[in-house]
């Protein structure tokens, strides 16, 4: 009861005031920082959807119970989780609501004179006497001024102040963590980013539907893309013969800006992407297209053309399918692609080199219903067999062909296919303007110096000298050394 | 050609590991000396001489594990640069390649902060590092040379990993000074230093070196990050993906600040401080060994 009376009236406003105070200070910003460090660390461990979503599938393969607990926790997404992103954005309010009054109050203290010359300057660091000649003043005035301190004159002493640039350097960095945060939140609500797999000798254009998969920012409308188009009209990838490793990917590639008819011939490499606007294009995988025609049992062409297989390993043996839906019943190859074929393994062979020294194409034949109706969004590498019936099994050389009772399978020959990466950022720039501002306001920070040196004539003409170094700064000693050389000096 | 530079490059990192081996047996020479340089009973007088040290005696058993120290410097040096015209690219493709630079970068770190401060005493931890460094290196991670992958090929791969290399090297240093700030704070709260470990400095000092050696070397990993995030947008199309390597870079650079926010704004001092440098230190070196050797993501270049 009388606890109850004694407590302070704490309001909505109060009470408000009181959560932004406490979101405010230094405390909670440190503890939040910390916090996005250790939340950052789940994410690191577990496969994340947005790195390897075939992993997550894994995941989901191997454990499924224990991954369903991980998803409920957004343990496959950590990095867009409303926990990360709760910790993100209360550490972004609080930085601004601690920086940026401390902003204001230096520069008001920037434009406010050095404090007046203590009374008693024998307690402060390097304290000094000695005996003047009356001209001290007039030639700390010339030091200070060469040494661009900021001075306060008064009747017989100086006040003079230096190193302000910590402050802000400071002051700096911080805010510039802000533009940082700023830059990767305007990337990611109003960029865009997208894939397409090009084979070569076909083109590309920058539309919606050309994409294999393409996702805008939240704040985007969905057509804005930049309409470019690239033909691919080279590839050519070095190994190295020993250790296989890849050496250098070349794609020559024809060009047409927007709005231009003209094209160029560009060349594009892994590290230098082309740049459209904001939109830039980047070589990401490859890979190899057998090129096949399929024929039915009165020879008719019921598939022809350049099928793109996904790489499984280094060496580049790759998979995929070749779905015929159109025969009755459908059609489906369960496809290996081998750049440089050996017989080697439990499962038909290996590919040993990832160019196409030796190439053979690999499949079983299968024939039923291949569920494309079933409205289960399918993988275009894989076919699901379970209601398929297998009919034969095959290995081809480009050239050569197989004829089973409902038709035929010509492995023509391969071209290598590309992976351009689209990406629209409009926020990087901040970004890096922002790390550019970061790295020096934590130099002037780091290694600014700020002090204060006084000087003054006493009644009985003793000259007095002394300083104050902040945070502990060191070499004081040494300039406030100087600075009575330079006073004692004969005019 | 090529063959024969590597030949030339192992040959000169195996003439280093003899050079860091003798050095360190100097350094541990000169530390059991002091050890054994006990109370001496003046001869005239018959009173106790209390100097329990005698540097006149080990200075030179000091100054020849200096000099092993500069020359093992020197030769692994030739040997990265061997390393580096043997595989015709900087020498940063695979994990032997980060380890054999690092020990470089380690060794230089030490160096220079020795001609600014009395760092002799660290040389032991110093020697025995590098050579635990090199010799994993030589045996577990050793590698062919052989071209870089095309990712790897940028100007901004080359000023990245010196940056990261350097400031590794200097993290390092900074965690075996508050390592030896730990060591010696527990000594001391058990009585007096033991003989040998009075040379070393007092805690006063190892505590302010390991602060200083951060707060140099802060900016500079901010820098490697950053031209890091460069690189990556420019090979990979973003600049910033949370891979684990990235990931583990953040944490410890958050680690760092904090660091710097206790030491600064909160005013912690001594064993604290010490731990949060340990503790940021080893985020340092997680990422190195788990990211490149177990790690999935586009950063596992290790070769393993
Ligand atoms: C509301 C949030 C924050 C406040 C009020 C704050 C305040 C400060 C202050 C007062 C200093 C010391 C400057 C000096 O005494 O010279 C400082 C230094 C520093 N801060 Fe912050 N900080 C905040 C958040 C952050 C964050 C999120 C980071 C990110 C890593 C960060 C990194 C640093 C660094 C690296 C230093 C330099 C340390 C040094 O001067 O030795 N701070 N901060």
């Amino acid at each position: 009861m009388t606890t109850e009376a004694t407590l302070p009236e704490l309001g909505a406003t109060g009470l408000l005031r009181f959560m932004w105070r406490q979101l405010t200070s230094m405390r909670t910003a440190l503890i939040l920082l910390m916090m996005l460090g250790v939340a950052a660390i789940p994410g690191s461990f577990l496969p994340q959807r947005s790195q390897n979503p075939m992993a997550v599938r894994q995941y989901y393969l191997d454990s499924p119970e224990l991954a369903r607990w991980i998803e409920r926790f957004s343990g496959f997404t950590v990095y867009s989780s409303p926990w990360f992103s709760a910790i993100y954005i209360l550490l972004f309010i609080s930085l601004i609501g601690c920086v940026l009054p401390r902003t204001f109050e230096h520069f008001q203290a920037m434009r406010a004179m050095p404090p007046l010359t203590p009374r008693n300057l024998s307690r402060m660091e390097s304290f000094q006497q000695f005996a003047g000649d009356g001209t001290e003043l007039t030639k700390a005035q010339n030091w200070f001024k060469k040494e661009r301190f900021r001075v306060r004159n008064a009747e017989g002493s100086i006040s003079a102040e230096k190193g302000y640039l910590r402050e802000t350097g400071n002051l700096l960095f911080h805010l510039s963590l802000i533009l940082i945060l700023i830059g990767v939140s305007v990337g990611s609500l109003f960029g865009m980013r997208g894939e397409a797999i090009v084979n070569k000798g076909e083109r590309f254009i920058s539309l919606p539907t050309s994409y294999d998969n393409l996702s805008f920012g939240k704040l985007v409308k969905a057509d804005s893309l930049q309409p470019f188009i690239i033909e691919v009209i080279d590839f050519v990838a070095k190994y190295d013969p020993v250790t296989n490793a890849a050496q250098d990917y070349t794609a020559t590639v024809r060009v047409t800006n927007p709005g231009e008819t003209t094209s160029t011939i560009e060349t594009l490499k892994v590290n230098s992407p082309l740049t459209f606007g904001n939109t830039r294009v980047y070589l990401q995988a490859n890979g190899y297209s057998p090129i096949v025609t399929v024929r039915d049992s009165t020879g008719q062409v019921a598939l022809q053309g350049p099928i793109p297989f996904l790489p499984q390993d280094g060496n580049l043996r790759s998979i995929g399918s070749i779905k015929v839906p159109d025969a009755d019943p459908q059609l489906g190859f369960v496809a290996s692609f081998y750049p440089t074929f050996a017989r080697e393994g439990g499962e038909g062979g290996i590919s040993v080199f990832p160019e196409a020294l030796d190439p053979k194409l690999l499949f079983s034949i299968w024939e039923g219903d291949l569920g494309l109706d079933s409205g289960i969004p399918q993988s275009v590498y894989r076919i699901d067999t379970s209601k398929m019936k297998r009919i034969a099994l095959e290995s081809l050389k480009p050239g050569e062909s197989y004829a089973y009772p409902q038709g035929s399978i010509k492995f023509e020959t391969f071209v290598p296919w590309i992976n351009l990466q689209i990406v629209d950022d409009p926020g990087k720039s901040y970004a890096l303007y922002g790390a550019i501002a970061a790295i020096l306001g934590l130099l002037a920070s780091l290694f600014g110096r700020r002090r204060r040196i006084w000087i003054r004539i006493t009644s009985t003409g003793v000259v007095e000298v002394a300083g104050l170094a902040k945070n502990g700064a060191p070499g004081l000693a040494a300039e406030i050394e100087r600075f009575v050389t330079h006073v004692r000096k004969e005019m | 050609m090529q063959i024969t530079w590597a030949y030339i490059s192992n040959y000169f990192v195996y003439s280093a590991m003899g050079i860091f081996a003798i050095s360190f047996i100097a350094h541990a020479f000169e530390t059991a000396w002091a050890v054994r340089a006990p109370e001496q009973s003046d001869n005239k007088t018959g009173s106790i001489l209390t100097k329990t040290l005698d540097y006149t005696r080990t200075e030179r058993a000091a100054r020849i594990a200096t000099a092993m120290m500069i020359l093992g410097f020197l030769l692994l040096l030739c040997g990265v640069i061997a390393r580096g015209i043997s595989a015709k690219h900087v020498p940063w493709g695979n994990m032997y390649e980060f380890s054999i630079t690092g020990a470089l970068a380690f060794t230089g770190a030490y160096l220079l902060a020795l001609r600014k401060h009395d760092l002799r005493w660290l040389g032991l931890f110093v020697s025995i590092s590098v050579l635990l460094t090199l010799g994993t290196a030589i045996t577990l991670l050793y590698r062919d040379s052989s071209p870089l992958v095309p990712a790897l090929k940028s100007t901004w791969l080359v000023i990245h990993v010196i940056a990261a290399i350097i400031s590794g090297g200097v993290f390092l240093l900074a965690n075996v000074i508050a390592g030896a700030y730990l060591y010696l704070d527990a000594m001391e709260s058990k009585g007096e230093r033991k003989p040998w470990a009075k040379r070393l400095p007092d805690l006063e000092t190892l505590d302010q070196l390991s602060y200083r050696l951060v707060a140099f070397v802060f900016p500079l990993w901010t820098f490697a990050v950053i031209a890091g995030a460069i690189w990556a947008e420019s090979a990979w199309g973003r600049y910033w993906g949370w891979d684990p390597k990235e990931t583990w870079a953040f944490i410890t650079w958050v680690a760092y600040a904090a660091y710097l926010h206790a030491r600064v704004t909160i005013g912690w001092r001594g064993k604290r401080a010490a731990w949060l440098c340990l503790f940021a230190g080893s985020t340092f070196l997680f990422n190195y060994v788990y990211v490149n050797v177990w790690g999935t993501g586009k950063h596992t270049y290790s070769g393993l």
